[in-house]
């Protein structure tokens, strides 16, 4: 008997596992991202990250999606990657 | 197999125009001409024969594009120089150059249709020997897999099963098209995925599709990728809504898109499943799924499938038309739609008293508290739309009174009044605010001839150009 053949309703991008990238081992000397993506009160928890992290000696930079409702415009993704080693993102509120 | 030069006939032995002209082989055959029957059913048909050939998979006759039996062919020089098909004594006497043939036999006799075009053979045979033109990955499934939780298995369905996508099932609903498939309509968010006219077939397979609603299905798959829709914002939010579609103009109405009796329920295929096949590209081809980019708190039943048409009067502008679109045009309008909510008036007989209950009612969008939140359609019932017709207000008039009436003093919402402390900000107070931005409210006729009922579909509360604004698409093929 041959097998029943269906078609792949998907997009076809196989499900590869990816490898996280390295954890540095600490902090000090590395640029950190803080992106606030435009949900309310999202700032007042970036704010008591950056904080945090200053008290630690941390370099922050701060950045701003115009809308949550869109992924970040491209050239915001990449002036984050260009300037800093990590990034933390409010992703909701 | 490559088919000489000199006379073909295409036969099937149940067809009395092939036995009324089986005699006449034997003659064919004695001729200057080599001479080859194709036998499409039955091999005793013409089996003394040395140029006999039983077709029984039907690749000859589908390659020749017979399409009735008898098919008399004369091939010369490796191509097709005649052709003549049924009983025509005189083309039959001209193509074998034997001007007595069949002189006994009527001049005139119909053939039969050829069998390659039964139905379910033809698909069939396109899949088997034709040019495909299908390029998706083909999953083939184990044989002790059963097609239905196959496709469960593999992540497909929206909880509900589906119909497996078959490559017969997928050329049939490309056939609804006129559109290639390997047009790409544009990338499908979350994962920015292209999306051609072949997937967006297989997921209408999945949804439960006819052939003839494709081109209503590429047309909201198209109004979904309009920038302004924000379609990924739809999906991902952890509000309710999803991509609702309101039908407009003759094509809905000749596929069949409910506008009446039951319009937002179940019930009607073309609804049910027009609406479902736009949430299955969105969850197949672009990756969302509710618990990964899909972080709906609660979503809605809508989130199946939602989708119908409006039900247009003559006397009430339909909502393509005060689009910009003219009334014979069909069109597809996707609003970020989260659930129905029932109006329940059956005392007003005045077009203020109704109106007033309208806005009493569209007040609750969100939150009785905010304004300029969520978009909103206002579904009006035929028999609550009779009131307004009968008092001569147009659907434009009905929707300049309702913003009227819901244009109230900022004082009354701001936040923490009343003892709540959700609201607008304390800087809207002493202006008189609207609850809806312009354009935010939308008004559609439809429902079924009995009931003084009309609903309410709220909006994504992320309404307007920061998050969704509807967007129509008019449908061609």
């Amino acid at each position: 008997m041959t097998s029943l053949v269906l078609l792949d309703p998907t997009s076809e991008r196989s499900p590869v596992a990816r490898a996280l990238t390295a954890r540095p081992a600490a902090l000090a000397g590395l640029a950190v991202a803080l992106l606030d993506i435009s949900k309310p009160r999202g700032n007042v928890f970036l704010d008591r990250l950056a904080e945090l992290l200053a008290a630690q000696g941390v370099r922050i930079n701060r950045y701003k999606k115009p809308t949550f409702t869109r992924p970040a415009p491209t050239a915001l993704r990449q002036q984050i990657a260009a300037e800093n080693q990590l990034v933390i993102e409010g992703l909701a509120d | 197999m490559s088919l000489p030069d000199g006379l073909i006939v295409v036969a099937k032995r149940e067809c009395p125009t092939c036995t009324l002209v089986e005699p006449l082989l034997a003659s064919l055959a004695a001729g200057g001409d080599v001479l080859t029957v194709l036998v499409q059913d039955d091999p005793v048909y013409a089996a003394g024969l040395p140029g006999a050939v039983f077709d029984s998979t039907l690749e000859q006759s589908f390659r020749l594009g017979i399409e009735f039996v008898p098919t008399l062919i004369r091939m010369q020089g490796g191509r097709e120089v005649a052709r003549t098909h049924g009983w025509h004594r005189g083309d039959w006497q001209q193509i074998s150059g034997q001007p007595d043939l069949g002189a006994a036999l009527p001049e005139l006799r119909p053939g039969c249709a050829s069998k390659t075009l039964d139905p379910g053979i033809a698909d069939d045979l396109q899949l088997r020997f034709g040019q495909s033109s299908l390029q998706a990955r083909a999953v083939a499934l184990g044989d002790a897999e059963d097609p239905m939780e196959a496709c469960f298995d593999r992540g497909w369905t929206d909880g509900l099963p589906v119909v497996p996508p078959t490559p017969a099932r997928v050329l049939r609903m490309l056939a609804g098209t006129t559109r290639r498939p390997d047009e790409v309509l544009g990338l499908i968010p979350p994962d920015l995925a292209p999306c051609t006219v072949e997937k967006v077939a297989i997921n209408a397979v999945l949804a439960g599709c006819k052939p003839e609603y494709m081109p209503l299905v590429l047309a909201a798959v198209e109004a979904a990728l309009v920038d302004e829709f924000g379609m990924h914002g739809i999906l991902c939010t952890t509000m309710f809504c999803g991509p609702m579609v309101i039908v407009n103009g003759p094509m809905g109405r000749a596929v069949g898109v409910n506008s009446g009796v039951n319009a937002l329920g179940q019930g009607h295929r073309a609804n049910a499943s027009i609406g479902r096949a736009l949430q299955l590209v969105i969850r197949n081809v672009g990756g969302g799924r509710p618990g990964e980019v899909d972080r709906a708190a609660l979503g809605t039943p809508g989130k199946y499938t939602f989708c119908f048409a409006e039900a247009e009067d003559s006397a009430w502008e339909p909502l393509h038309v005060q689009r910009g679109f003219a009334r014979e045009a069909s069109t597809v309008t996707l609003f970020a739609g989260e659930g129905v909510q029932g109006v329940v008036d059956q005392k007003s007989r005045t077009p203020e008293s109704l109106a007033k209950s309208f806005a009493a009612c569209l007040r609750v969008v969100d939150h009785p508290k905010l304004a300029m939140a969520g978009d909103a359609v206002l579904v009006v019932s035929p028999d609550h739309c009779r009131v307004f017709l009968e008092a001569g207000w147009s659907k434009a008039r009905l929707l300049e009174e309702l913003t009227t009436l819901l244009t109230v003093p900022g004082d009354q919402l701001v936040a923490g009044v009343d003892g709540i402390a959700e609201g607008i900000p304390a800087a809207m107070a002493g202006k008189l605010v609207p609850k809806f931005r312009p354009g935010g409210l939308l008004i559609v006729r439809a429902g079924g001839g009995a009931g003084l009922f009309s609903a309410i579909i709220a909006g994504w509360a992320a309404s307007g150009p920061i998050g969704s604004i509807p967007v129509s698409q008019e449908i061609t093929a």
